[in-house]
C-alpha cells in the first residue's frame, strides 16, 4: 500500500501548456527544425517482394544539378551493428519486402531529391515471394515467447473436456484486418553530424521516446551514447508507431554522415509509410467458451494466428486478455505466427489488448444470446475474484461497476430483445469490455532544481499529445507542495535525465512516479525554502513496487448502431464508455484520450483495413484517400466517464494509464450492435454494408 | 525550371524565386520558414496544410506556388497575428479540440474558411432546405469539417469548439 499523494494540482482540468503553440502552428515538429541551408533525402524502395538487388544505376541521379549524394548497398558505409535487420539499413543486397529500403538520394531542394530517387534504376534477382496468412498454413510456428515477455501459450484445466459435456458451447473464428497507425505527423528526421562525421549526431527525430531512439542509433553507428543527442519536443502523434525507430531514422542518419556539418532532413511520404512504419498484424482468432445454463464459464479459450515477417519477429500479443478478464476453472491461448515476406509489423497503439478484445468480447454476445441472458450480465456473472492468470489479487478492479454505470447512463434497459426500425434505419445497441494492464517502465529519472524563484522538472520524456506537458507539472507541484504555476517542466531532449518510452500506457506512472523521487529528495535536502540551484535527482526504481497484485484498467463501452435498411450503410450516433484507471490526473486532457481511442476503436470497426495484395506483396490502398479512417461526420455522440478510484497500490499519485484503454473492445461493441439492429453477425472486421447487406430481412 | 513570383504571408510580402513544381505548402514550410501548415499526405487528402488563399480555405499542398503569383496567404499563426488567439483558436484550446496538434493549424484553418461559407448562405451536402441560412448544428459542423483528417479523434471536442467560436464570431 502506497501512501498516496494529496491532490492539489493533480485533478485539476488545466488547458494544455504546450496548446497556444499547437493553434498557432509554432510547436516546431522534427522535419521543422529550423537550421541553415538543409539538404534534403527521398528514399529508393524495392520494387519487389522477395530477391536480391544485382545492380543499381545512379548516373541519371548522381549528375543531375543540385544533386549532393546518392548512397546505395553497395555504396553505403557498413554499421557497426547489423544485429536488428530493421536497422540494417544499405548493409545487404537481400530484399525482404516490397517498399524496402534500397537506396537514398540527397540534394539541394526536396523537390530535385524525388525525381533523383525516381531516375535510379535497380535490377534484381526476383524470387518467388510468399505472402499469404491463413490459419491453414503447415509452417506456423510457436514463437519463445510473445509481446512484452508474456508466455506464447497458456493452459489449465481440460478446455477439450468442458467443451465436450457443456450445456452450451461455442466455437467461432474472429478476424481483424491489417492497421496502419498512419499518426498525422509522418516518420521524420533533421538529422546533422558535426563536421568531422564521426564526433557528434544531432537527431531531431519524431519519437515516442528520445533515449531508447539514442540507444538504437548509438548501437547501430557504434557511438557511445553521448556522442548522441536527440530531440523531440512535439511529436505529431505515434499510436505506438515511433515507439521504436524504424528504418527511416537509421536511412538518414547514414545520409547525413555523407555530408558532415550539413542537417539533412527526411520525411517519409504518407505512401512510404506503409511499408517501412510497421503496422499492426492481421489476426484470426479462433475463440471457445463452453457455459453452464446461468452463463457461468466452464471454459474459455483461443488460439491466435498471426504474421511476422520473414527477416525481424514481432509477435502480437493478442491472446493475452483472454488469460485475464473472465472465471473460468478450464482455460487455454495459444499463438502461432506466419513467418512472411511481408513488411515488418510493430506495436499499435494496445498492441495485444486491441485485436484481443474483439473475437472475445464477441463470442461472449453470441453465447448470451444462445442462452437468453442480458451480455451486461453475462459478463458480470463471470468476474473473478482474483487475476485467474497470475491468482494475485487485483490491485483495483471495477469493471463489474463501469457496465453498471454505463448501462445506466446509456439507457442500456431500453433495449429490446429483438430488432428495432425507425423509419428507414434499424437500431441496435451493443456492449464491450475495455481492459489494459498497468506497466510502470524500470528506468526513468527526473531532476527538481531551484532556478529563479521557480521549480523546474526535467525529464526526457514524451509528449504525443497525451498532455506529459501539462500533467508532469500537476504531478510535480503536488509533490513539491506548491502552486502548479511555480513549476516549468523541460522534457524531449536526451540532455535532460533518462526516460523510457511514452508507450504501454506507462509513461505518467513511470515519469511521474520519478518526478516525485526527485521532489522528495529535492524536500529532503533542501527543506521548504531552496536556494538558487539546489537541484536533486529521483529514480523511478526508488519508487515503491507493488508485486502482490495484478493491476489493471478497466472500462465497458456502449454501442447505439443504426443500418439502413435499404443500403446497409452503418452508422454510430452513440458511444459512451464508463472506465475505472485509477486517480485521473488532468479531466480535460484525460477525457480526449479515451474519446480518442474509442473512436480510432470505432474508426477500426467500421472502416480500417490495409488491404493486402498477396500477389504484388503490398497495401493496395497505400495512402489516406483509400485507407479509411473516421472522420468528423463519421463520428457521432462520443462520451467518456470514469469512476473515482484510487488505486493503492500501483503509484503514489494513484493513476493508472489511460492511453490505451480506450480503443479495446470498443470495436466488438459495435459488432454486437449491429448485431443486435440487423441479426448479422459479422466476424471480420471491418463491418462494412457488403457483409451487411445480405442479411438483411 | 523556376519562376519569380511575389506572396503575401500572415501580412508579410515576399519576393522569391521558385521550382515551378514547388506547392504552396512548401514554399511556405521549406523556402519561407512559415510551418504552421503541416504536411500529413501532400495529396490532399487529410487537411492538415490547409491555409485561407485570397481568404478561402485551400489546400496548399495541391496549389503549385507558381500559379499564385501575388496571392495573399494566411497560415493558423497569422491568424494571431497581433498576439491575440483568434476566437477559433481560443476554442480549440478551451474544448480541447486537438491532442498532438499536427492537424490543428489545418482544422483552425478550415473552421474559419467554413464560418465565412456559412455565413454566406452557402449550404452543405446535409443542409435540409438549399435556400434557408445554415445552423451551426453539430451535422452540418461535422460534416463541413470533414476535410481534415484527425488521427488523435478529437472530432467529439472539435465540433464544440467551431460551434462555440461560430457562435461567438459575430
Amino acid at each position: 500500500m502506497t501512501d498516496l499523494l494529496e491532490p492539489r494540482a493533480m485533478g485539476q482540468s488545466l488547458v494544455r501548456r504546450d496548446g497556444e503553440a499547437k493553434v498557432r502552428g509554432t510547436a516546431t515538429y522534427a522535419y521543422e527544425t529550423p537550421v541553415p541551408a538543409p539538404a534534403y533525402a527521398h528514399p529508393v524502395q524495392a520494387t519487389v517482394a522477395r530477391g536480391r538487388v544485382t545492380g543499381m544505376d545512379t548516373a541519371a541521379a548522381e549528375t543531375m544539378d543540385g544533386v549532393l549524394v546518392v548512397l546505395t548497398p553497395f555504396t553505403a558505409e557498413r554499421l557497426a551493428s547489423t544485429e536488428d535487420w530493421e536497422y540494417a539499413v544499405l548493409q545487404t543486397d537481400e530484399v525482404a519486402f516490397r517498399g524496402q529500403l534500397v537506396g537514398v538520394v540527397v540534394a539541394e531542394t526536396s523537390e530535385v531529391a524525388r525525381q533523383a530517387a525516381d531516375t535510379v534504376r535497380v535490377t534484381y534477382d526476383e524470387q518467388s515471394h510468399d505472402a499469404v496468412l491463413s490459419a491453414d498454413r503447415d509452417d506456423l510456428y510457436a514463437p519463445e515467447q510473445v509481446n512484452a515477455g508474456h508466455p506464447t501459450d497458456t493452459a489449465e484445466g481440460d478446455v477439450a473436456a468442458a467443451m465436450a459435456t457443456a450445456e452450451v458451447r461455442l466455437e467461432q473464428t474472429y478476424e481483424t484486418a491489417m492497421y496502419h497507425n498512419n499518426p498525422l505527423e509522418p516518420h521524420a528526421t533533421t538529422a546533422l553530424w558535426d563536421a568531422a562525421g564521426d564526433g557528434f549526431l544531432t537527431l531531431w527525430d519524431s519519437t515516442q521516446g528520445v533515449h531508447p531512439a539514442r540507444a538504437a542509433v548509438s548501437e547501430v553507428f557504434g557511438l557511445d551514447e553521448e556522442q548522441v543527442r536527440v530531440v523531440c519536443p512535439y511529436v505529431g502523434g505515434g499510436f505506438g508507431s515511433k515507439g521504436t525507430p524504424h528504418a527511416n531514422l537509421v536511412l538518414v542518419t547514414l545520409a547525413a554522415r555523407a555530408l558532415p556539418g550539413r542537417a539533412v532532413k527526411l520525411a517519409l511520404t504518407r505512401q512510404q509509410m506503409f511499408s517501412l512504419a510497421g503496422y499492426r498484424t492481421p489476426t484470426i482468432q479462433q475463440v471457445h467458451l463452453a457455459a453452464d445454463r446461468t452463463g457461468r464459464l466452464r471454459a474459455i479459450a483461443i488460439d491466435v494466428v498471426e504474421q511476422t515477417s520473414r527477416v525481424k519477429e514481432f509477435a502480437e500479443q493478442t491472446g493475452v486478455p483472454t488469460r485475464m478478464m473472465y472465471a473460468a476453472p478450464n482455460r487455454r491461448t495459444t499463438h502461432r505466427l506466419a513467418a512472411l515476406d511481408v513488411p515488418i509489423p510493430s506495436w499499435m497503439r494496445a498492441p495485444g489488448e486491441c485485436p484481443g478484445m474483439f473475437g472475445p468480447e464477441v463470442a461472449l454476445d453470441e453465447l448470451a444470446e444462445t442462452l437468453g441472458m442480458d451480455p451486461v450480465q453475462l459478463r458480470i456473472v463471470n468476474e473473478p475474484e482474483v487475476d485467474p492468470d497470475s491468482g494475485k489479487p487485483w490491485s483495483s478492479r471495477h469493471l463489474v461497476e463501469c457496465l453498471r454505470e454505463g448501462a445506466e447512463r446509456f439507457g442500456w434497459d431500453s433495449r429490446g430483445p429483438g430488432r428495432r426500425r425507425e423509419g428507414h434505419w434499424f437500431v441496435g445497441y451493443g456492449v464491450a469490455s475495455s481492459v489494459y494492464p498497468t506497466m510502470r517502465q524500470a528506468t526513468s529519472t527526473a531532476t527538481v532544481r531551484f532556478e529563479d524563484g521557480r521549480y523546474v522538472a526535467e525529464i526526457g520524456a514524451a509528449d504525443l499529445g497525451t498532455g506529459a506537458w501539462t500533467v508532469l507539472p500537476q504531478i510535480a507541484a503536488d509533490a513539491l507542495g506548491v502552486d502548479v504555476g511555480d513549476v516549468d517542466v523541460r522534457i524531449g531532449d536526451t540532455r535532460y535525465p533518462t526516460a523510457s518510452v511514452a508507450g504501454g500506457s506507462s509513461g505518467t506512472n513511470t515519469w511521474g512516479s520519478a518526478v516525485v523521487q526527485a521532489a522528495r529528495e529535492f524536500r529532503g535536502k533542501f527543506g521548504n525554502d531552496p536556494r538558487d540551484g539546489d537541484e536533486a535527482t529521483g529514480n523511478v526504481d526508488q519508487a515503491a513496487m507493488d508485486e502482490d497484485h495484478a493491476a489493471y484498467a478497466f472500462g465497458a463501452q456502449f454501442v447505439e448502431a443504426r443500418v439502413h435498411a435499404d443500403t446497409g450503410e452503418i452508422r454510430v450516433p452513440r458511444l459512451s464508455g464508463v472506465f475505472a484507471a485509477g486517480r485521473i490526473i488532468n479531466p480535460r486532457t484525460a477525457r480526449s484520450q479515451f474519446i480518442g481511442g474509442m473512436t480510432m476503436g470505432l474508426s477500426m470497426a467500421l472502416h480500417e483495413n490495409s488491404v493486402w495484395d498477396p500477389r504484388m506483396g503490398q497495401v493496395a490502398n497505400h495512402d489516406l484517400a483509400e485507407y479509411h479512417i473516421a472522420v468528423n461526420a463519421d463520428v457521432g455522440d462520443v462520451q467518456a466517464h470514469w469512476l473515482d478510484e484510487h488505486d493503492p497500490y500501483v503509484n503514489v499519485m494513484g493513476s493508472k494509464g489511460i492511453g490505451e484503454i480506450g480503443i479495446t473492445g470498443t470495436a466488438a461493441a459495435v459488432v454486437n450492435a449491429v448485431h443486435h439492429a440487423t441479426g448479422v453477425r459479422v466476424r471480420s472486421l471491418p463491418v462494412t454494408l457488403d457483409k451487411v447487406l445480405p442479411g438483411l430481412p | 525550371m523556376d519562376a519569380e513570383i511575389s506572396l503575401t504571408v500572415d501580412g508579410a510580402r515576399h519576393r522569391l524565386t521558385v521550382d515551378t513544381r514547388t506547392t504552396v505548402l512548401d514554399t511556405l514550410r521549406e523556402r519561407l520558414g512559415n510551418t504552421s501548415p503541416k504536411k500529413g499526405c501532400d495529396h490532399g487528402q487529410c487537411g492538415a496544410c490547409t491555409v485561407l488563399l485570397d481568404g478561402e480555405r485551400t489546400l496548399a499542398c495541391l496549389a503549385l506556388a507558381v500559379a499564385h503569383d501575388g496571392a495573399e496567404l494566411i497560415t493558423a499563426d497569422g491568424l494571431a497575428a497581433e498576439g491575440e488567439l483568434h476566437p477559433v483558436q481560443q476554442a480549440f484550446l478551451e474544448q480541447d479540440a486537438y491532442q498532438c496538434g499536427y492537424c490543428t493549424p489545418g482544422q483552425i484553418c478550415s473552421a474559419v474558411g467554413m464560418l465565412q461559407e456559412i455565413d454566406r448562405g452557402w449550404p452543405s451536402h446535409v443542409t435540409e432546405d438549399l435556400t434557408a441560412e445554415p445552423e451551426l448544428s453539430h451535422d452540418e459542423v461535422a460534416e463541413r469539417m470533414s476535410g481534415n483528417l484527425c488521427r488523435c479523434a478529437a472530432y467529439a471536442n472539435i465540433v464544440p469548439a467551431v460551434q462555440q467560436a461560430g457562435g461567438r464570431r459575430s
